[in-house]
């Protein structure tokens, strides 16, 4: 009795007190994990040599001996598996890039189009949503690899794309319906020239950019302009914050990126050039040419990744409540200025979050290259490497480092990106 | 003076005027307002002359319908244009949907499938009774039943190999465990994120976000070659199970995402209730917070389903044929290769993948509308 009175901690049994409890738990969680751990080195390294591989990272300085169909290095079958790794690393790169810019641009349409007054845009935009989603991207893949550019006909009967074959078939239409002004249309087609842009069997044959010499001063006078821009900007802000005038940070930027290297390219005579592809023989000569599999890869994963950011921005746009518009309404903003100082920042803030997360779906998806043979990272090194070595612990962990690393660089600057604007609202 | 004439009554309305009235209206609001309006309104409907007529002759109008080889399926044959080769998908079928298990067996496969599907439909169906046995019926009993059906090998049935199976039995084997395995494990991995114990939490958190980080083509080489090394030399697992493994570990780190979704939406008075009527934690977890926490998700969970059912697809790369890779090994059969196969094929298959994950998403819809009403009332 006089100790109940006395306080202090009431009197628990040892196995009873939580911080006993919690401490106990996580020690028997952890020695399981680490038993579990220790076991699978065990066993790993007495399977390693029972079957007599070698381990280590020893093989990367090792000479590879196969080809690459698409390398943005140089490379040749000599080379180490060190620099397939790169070689593959660089052409999944390439992809992720160009398919995030298409793939936002393709979104963002059809977000908006979803959302539009017209009803049958807005019903397009649903069915093509619907669709896509709701097939497996391999199969996308595999339709667009196989079906499509599988099917495409030889170099010698290659498909035309651009404004000279639409015109000509204009042309044809009409004077399949017996109409005037067909060979008006036929002669401006004609005037153009032949197209650029071939599709066939081989993939896709684009001009090639030639540049000349005193380029890079055009690159510079770009760099110089960047960072023109940005003194600009922070200027202006400062003049804001200060005097409360505004100015077109915006239009400003834009003429001196664009200006600025232009006025360097007229004083240097243009030193551009486009290569024309030729069909010479059985094959095009000169020009660009995209291997099939980058373009079905890039075709497909654009169309399935738009399909998801279609919805995002869709839902982004919607978050914003109606008030917002009619307030700014009601303050006397114009339609242009409420959309890009009350609208659209708020929308984007939905936005940007699972935009994000689409393009590192999108990255990890082009792994998917491995199934019609694009060679990027995954299909070289934990495909063919794979294969040659059999160092499959090694290989496997290194790829899934790569993906792991993009992922966790993302997420850090996802994360540093919300704290930053959840800041900016909240003051 | 004069007196003016006032009405007594109020007049009748006039009818609001022809042209913002149905159809008409409609036409000039939604379709025709404006240039633009309308300018968008024709390209789509050039957008949908050009694709549709074709894909209607070709699924259709043009299609071949009876025949018994590739022979059939040519224009030269027909004297017309050949539109889909349906012969092939019906001369294939049996692989496309058992892939090579052997043909007096398949009447296992068909039993699974209809107990599937008797236990699974009254599951859905919100008005039938029983929920908790038939959940327990489908998730707990109908896996065992299926195993002995599928794999042999006790009660007089012959043994069939993994490695036999194909098809659309693949493709549904994968998935059914895939989500019976990961909602248990992505509950359990959800708890330990959620959890006040530091290295719980820690553990928990490194393996979300590592299966999260990763493409699933990683993971079914890491599970097909590197988890063989990782075990005693003796033990040999089935390529099947292997593949299985990966997909459970993936799906359940994704699913542990969806669930704390879940938890963070159950107020915080709930967790305190439970406390003060002196539950322990898992009693709390399991009465009170759990049940709520799920409930809120069901569509989330029904949309992992989806994309489970969907990458599925990708056990082809591992070479195990599921629905996908059977069609794609049916390319190759020189009796059938004509112009219009590969369409007809990717045309079957692709109605097959729409029509299963319409309809799950579909579902998940019906059953977000119906807890919202739940909660408004």
């Amino acid at each position: 009795m006089k100790e109940a009175l006395t306080g202090g901690p009431p009197r628990v049994a040892v196995h009873n007190n939580p911080k006993f409890r919690s401490a106990f738990y996580q020690i028997v969680v952890l020695a399981v994990v680490l038993a579990c751990a220790y076991a699978f080195a065990v066993n790993a390294s007495a399977n390693l040599r029972a079957q007599g591989f070698a381990s280590g990272f020893g093989f990367l300085g090792n000479t590879a001996g196969f080809g690459i169909n698409q390398t943005l290095i140089d490379y040749s079958e000599t080379d180490t598996y060190g620099r397939v790794f790169v070689v593959g690393l660089l052409n999944t790169l390439l992809v992720a890039i160009i398919g995030c810019v298409l793939a936002t641009v393709l979104g963002f349409i059809i977000g908006i189009a979803r959302l539009s007054p017209n009803w049958l845009i807005a019903r397009l935009g649903g069915v093509y949503v619907e669709t896509i989603r709701n097939l497996p991207l391999l199969f996308q893949i595999l339709f667009w690899y196989l079906a499509v550019l599988g099917t495409m006909p030889s170099p010698r009967n290659s498909i035309g794309l651009g404004l000279q074959p639409i015109l000509s078939a204009i042309g044809d239409g009409i004077a399949a319906l017996a109409l005037p002004g067909a060979d008006a249309f036929r002669s401006l087609a004609a005037s153009i020239g032949p197209p650029d842009v071939y599709l066939n069997n081989r993939g896709v044959i684009l001009p090639r950019p030639l540049l000349g010499d005193g380029f890079e001063w055009v690159a510079i006078a770009f760099g110089l302009a960047v960072l023109l821009a940005i003194v600009l900007r922070i200027w202006a802000r400062q003049r804001l914050d200060a005097t409360g005038k505004t100015f077109p940070t915006g239009w400003a930027a834009f003429a001196l990126m664009v200006g600025l290297p232009g006025v360097v390219l007229l004083a240097l005579g243009v030193p551009i050039g486009f290569e024309h592809p030729q069909l010479r023989g059985f094959n095009f000569v000169g020009g660009v040419r995209l291997i099939p599999e980058l373009v079905a890869l890039l075709f497909a994963l654009v169309t399935y990744t738009a399909a998801f950011i279609a919805e995002v921005v869709r839902a982004g746009i919607q978050a914003v409540p109606r008030g917002q518009s009619e307030a700014s309404q009601a303050l006397g903003l114009k339609r242009g200025l409420a959309l890009r100082l009350i609208i659209v920042p708020q929308a984007l803030r939905v936005i940007i979050p699972p935009l994000t997360n689409q393009y590192l779906n999108l990255t990890k998806n082009s792994s998917l290259a491995v199934a019609i043979g694009y060679p990027d990272l995954f299909a070289v090194f934990a495909g063919t490497t794979l294969n040659q070595t059999h160092q499959a612990i090694e290989i496997i962990a290194i790829t899934m480092a790569v993906y792991l690393a993009i992922s966790l660089i993302t997420s850090i600057l996802m994360n540093w990106y919300n704290a930053r604007s959840n800041r900016r609202f909240e003051c | 003076m004069d007196i003016a004439f006032v009405r007594r009554e109020l007049i009748a309305p006039l009818p609001p005027p022809l042209a913002t009235r149905g159809m008409l209206g409609f036409a000039r609001q939604r379709l025709f307002g404006g240039v633009l309006n309308t300018t968008l309104t024709l390209l789509s409907l050039l957008l949908l002359i050009v694709v549709l007529p074709p894909l209607l002759r070709f699924l259709i109008i043009d299609a071949v319908w009876d025949g018994a080889s590739r022979v059939d399926c040519l224009p030269e044959t027909q004297g017309r244009p050949v539109g889909a080769c349906w012969p092939f998908v019906a001369a294939k079928f049996r692989q496309f949907m058992y892939g090579f298990y052997p043909e007096a067996e398949q009447w296992r496969i068909n039993v699974t499938y209809a107990l599937g599907v008797i236990l699974l439909v009254p599951l859905l169906i919100p008005r039938v009774p029983y929920k908790t046995w038939n959940a327990i019926a489908f998730f707990g009993l109908f896996p065992l039943v299926a195993f002995v059906l599928l794999v042999g090998d006790v009660l007089g049935l012959p043994h069939v190999e993994t490695r036999l199976w194909g098809g659309m039995l693949v493709t549904l084997v994968i998935t059914f465990t895939g989500i019976i395995g990961s909602l248990p494990l992505g509950v359990l991995l959800a708890l330990g994120r959620a959890s006040k114990l530091p290295v719980v939490r820690m553990l928990a958190t490194i393996f979300i976000e590592f299966w999260r980080g990763v493409p699933l083509i990683t993971v079914l080489f890491f599970a097909t070659y590197m988890l063989p090394l990782f075990l005693p030399g003796n033990w040999r697992i089935d390529p099947m199970l292997r593949v299985l493994i990966g997909v459970v570990l993936f799906a359940g780190a994704y699913m542990a995402e969806v669930v704390r979704g879940g938890l963070q939406a159950v107020p915080r008075g709930q967790y305190e209730g439970a406390t003060a009527l002196g539950l322990g934690y898992w009693r709390m977890m399991g009465y009170v917070i759990m049940p709520q926490a799920l409930k809120h998700v069901i569509p989330g969970i029904v949309n992992s389903f989806i994309s489970l059912f969907k990458d599925t697809t990708l056990v082809l790369i591992v070479a195990i044929f599921d629905l996908l890779g059977q069609l794609r090994a049916a390319f190759a059969d020189p009796n059938w290769a004509t112009p219009v196969t590969l369409f007809t094929g990717f045309a079957f298959a692709g109605m097959i993948y729409f029509l299963v994950s319409f309809g799950m998403s579909r579902y998940a819809l019906f059953v977000e509308r119906r807890l919202n009403t739940e909660q408004a009332r």
